[in-house]
């Protein structure tokens, strides 16, 4: 297994064999599936359709668009509060998961979740966690449940640059390669942890982060699609084969602040244009597309208008969907046997 | 001059143990630091190590015997040809003493209910026609094991529960049958390990956590509450979560404040968890396999000092107590005591002192905390107009300050003087013996509350 190795920055994959026409048609659908997605789910928190913290994925498209490309039904996913773009990666309605924004009954969670917390079991979606970090140890859990149960699947782990320097990451990385429980570490480094610059808050690099468990560790450009497919086959198969976890950061971008309420003061415009007209993970794959001649102008459009559409769909769908029966506030605490 | 070697306390809660083999015999040499002898208790067998040089003069105490009190002389040593007759007699023996103030049922005696006391008949009654002695730890033990052999998906992990047959050795056994796939030492990570659980089982399995202590929990305790107590409902009910969170709750025997504090209101506290807290060994049998069968996280607190004490246990192995009821395990006209765990000892005790003094106490063991059994509490305070709460949690926003508010809701018109809440004092717990025994709930403490609520001097 090469990963272990292969620690140097940003390992351009070696003789990529490019995806067929119709995936990388599909990466770029999806990508704008989310990036239209989270405009308009903006959009509708300035409208004060949508309500409390409200964390968009737009710029780091690419991370979860190029994981989920290396997986398949077997496995299962969970994330931060930043989950949006995730759900949709995963196959979710994005109906459901525009009208659990709004707090409408025709949401994943009821309406009873919201932004933070959405979850398939249908799509092996497990959230969806607002407590920064928490998620690490659930998802090395669900991973241990893969071994456990021998369904081939492993868990793909989700966290950012902030939730590296959470303790219970440690001792999931312990335990996760104690026991080489199936587990994908995916760090999506955003450069900024809320407001908190990565040189402000995390002392080494975050990929070698697992080292002293042994856990091989690789640095990606989580700005390109392919980029992130690559490295993420390459893990999977080391996890696949039983070897246990691998971490892959993913060093990416948020084009928008933290949340909704953040104004992203501690950066300068400057760089947030450089990273939009330099590294924007849909331009760069548009024009691979047109370049390579896999697309023309007048096919992408067509994807433009069909990602238009479904998210407009969408929030008719979460404007018009009730708000939860007053009778919802008592259901679900617990499960009645 | 001859020394004597006194049967030494192994753990904090040791009152007693079996001296299984002497490893010397009379007439040997004995440096120190030899091992001069085996103890076994229900948990371990200990090595006891000399500590004076000599020659063993004398073994007062034969290999085999059982039962031997901390602090029994089990031999002497001294300079050969000493008579061993003229040792000294024991320092008294303070340890012992000082012990948890525990005399409802020992390790070996059935705890006793008083004839004329006799608790109401209920639906379990019927199981308890064949029984078999055991101490809590063997039940909670059998419950796991029956439900693992039940259950695929049913696995246990915490510190120490696999190789080391579990702190307390409430996991005996459970490796040798069920293999290091399904009993799994973790790493001492609670944090850590109680968010893989919960992975897990919104994964499909239903694991046992076992903290070591409880205390330990308060690292996880994100997980218990923020991961599986609130994503059913954060989820729309789609992410149930079925996990046992288990160990020792409360104060064992002069462990310190980090270790002794009851966390039956910090968890009952909480919308989505089902909080248990059993006394005897059937109901930790019973409500266990119930908790490990919920398909909600359930938060199962244990004792340690009960751990050791025996009582009657169903043999059927569908026996099984329902999660979220409590128990009358002693009828009375003049008072009602509620309480849980080990305080259903001290509330047994301090009844029978009050029924010498003429005042007939109703002892309700709640054994669940959350769902609460409030028809059977406020049913029981309808009939004796008093109600005290006894608890060895603080009194602030705790079991019986909820159980007053319940009281004042419910029962009302019915009181016919304030609910008297039983606590342990509110500081952390100490050490010394004369202020870990004033801290916590005590039986005099209970005669002196329902004298109050009586108006009885």
């Amino acid at each position: 297994m090469a990963i272990p190795k292969r620690r140097a920055k940003s390992a351009a994959p070696e003789a990529p064999t490019l995806p067929s026409s119709d995936e990388l048609i599909r990466y770029y659908r999806e990508m704008l599936l989310i990036r239209r997605f989270e405009e308009k789910a903006g959009q509708m928190y300035g409208m004060g359709l949508i309500g409390g913290f409200c964390h968009l994925y737009i710029g780091q498209e690419a991370v979860v668009v190029g994981v989920q490309s290396a997986m398949d039904s077997r496995d299962s996913v969970i994330t931060s509060y930043r989950d949006h773009g995730h759900m949709l990666a995963c196959g979710m309605d994005a109906k459901g998961v525009m009208a659990e924004l709004t707090g409408r009954r025709g949401g994943y969670s009821k309406g009873k979740g919201g932004s933070m917390h959405m979850f398939s079991r249908e799509k092996k979606f497990y959230g969806g966690h607002g407590i920064v970090g928490a998620q690490v140890p659930i998802g090395a859990g669900l991973g241990f449940a893969h071994k456990y149960s021998k369904d081939g699947g492993f868990n793909a782990c989700y966290f950012g640059d902030g939730a590296v320097n959470q303790g219970q990451v440690y001792e999931t990385f312990n335990m996760a390669a104690l026991w080489k429980l199936p587990v994908l570490f995916i760090i999506e480094n955003n450069k900024y942890a809320m407001g908190t610059a990565q040189a402000r808050s995390s002392a080494g690099e975050l990929y070698q982060r697992g080292s002293a468990y042994g856990i091989p560790g690789r640095q990606v450009n989580g700005m390109d699609v392919l980029d992130v497919r690559a490295a993420a086959l390459e893990a999977v198969e080391h996890i696949r084969d039983g070897n246990g976890p691998v971490i892959l950061e993913m060093k990416t971008y948020r084009y928008r602040g933290h949340s909704m309420s953040d104004p992203a003061k501690y950066r300068t415009k400057e760089e947030v244009n450089k990273m939009r007209s330099e590294s924007d993970p849909i331009d760069n794959l548009k024009k691979l597309l047109l370049e390579q001649g896999i697309a023309d102008e007048e096919a992408l459009k067509v994807v433009d208008r069909e990602v238009k559409d479904i998210v407009t769909e969408a929030a008719e769908f979460a404007t018009q969907s009730p708000e939860p029966d007053p009778s919802e506030l008592w259901t679900d605490v617990l499960v009645e046997s | 001059m001859p020394v004597q070697v006194l049967m030494p306390a192994l753990s904090p809660t040791m009152t007693e143990g079996k001296l299984a083999k002497w490893l010397k015999k009379e007439g040997d040499a004995v440096k120190s630091g030899d091992v001069l002898a085996e103890i076994e208790t229900d948990k371990a067998t200990m090595e006891v190590e000399a500590v004076d040089e000599g020659t063993l003069l004398k073994i007062l105490v034969p290999e085999g015997t059982e039962n031997v009190a901390v602090n029994t002389p089990i031999a002497s040593i001294g300079e050969e040809g000493e008579s061993a007759e003229t040792a000294p007699a024991p320092a008294a023996a303070k340890s012992v003493e000082l012990k948890h103030d525990v005399t409802v049922s020992t390790p070996s005696t059935p705890a006793p209910v008083p004839a004329q006391a006799k608790a109401p008949e209920t639906d379990e009654d019927k199981y308890f026609k064949d029984v078999k002695t055991q101490t809590v730890r063997e039940a909670l033990r059998d419950a796991m094991a029956e439900e693992m052999r039940r259950d695929p998906t049913v696995f246990l992990m915490g510190e120490e529960v696999a190789e080391y047959q579990g702190a307390y050795k409430i996991s005996q056994g459970l490796l040798q049958e069920f293999g290091a796939e399904r009993v799994i030492d973790t790493p001492i990570t609670e944090h850590g390990f109680a968010g893989l659980a919960v992975g897990a089982a919104f994964g499909g399995l239903r694991p046992i956590v076992e903290f070591m202590t409880m205390n330990f929990s308060m690292q996880a305790i994100d997980h218990i509450i923020n991961s599986a107590a609130k994503t059913l409902y954060m989820s729309g009910g789609q992410m149930g979560c079925p996990i046992v969170f288990r160990g020792p709750n409360g104060a064992a025997a002069r462990v310190g404040a980090q270790h002794s504090q009851d966390y039956a209101s910090w968890y009952g506290h909480v919308p989505g968890l089902k909080v248990v807290a059993p006394y005897s060994a059937a109901d930790a049998k019973g409500l266990l396999k119930a908790a490990i069968r919920d398909p909600n996280p359930v938060v199962f607190l244990e004792n340690e000092i009960v751990y050791g004490h025996s009582f009657p246990v169903p043999t059927d192995p569908d026996f099984i107590v329902p999660i979220g009821k409590a128990k009358v395990v002693r009828a009375g006209t003049d008072v009602t005591i509620v309480t849980y765990s080990i305080c259903v000892a001290h509330a047994l005790a301090a009844a029978e002192q009050l029924a010498e003094q003429g005042i007939s106490a109703e002892v309700i063991d709640l054994r669940t905390i959350r769902p609460l059994d409030v028809d059977t509490v406020m049913a029981s305070v309808k009939k004796t107009n008093r109600l005290v709460a006894v608890e060895e949690g603080w009194a602030f926003a705790g079991i019986g300050s909820e159980l007053a508010a319940l009281a004042m809701e419910r029962a009302f018109d019915y009181l016919d003087a304030p609910v008297v809440r039983v606590t342990a004092k509110d500081v952390p717990l100490p050490y010394a013996a004369n202020l870990e025994k004033l801290a916590l709930p005590q039986p005099h403490d209970i005669v002196e509350a329902v004298k109050s609520v009586t108006y009885r001097k």
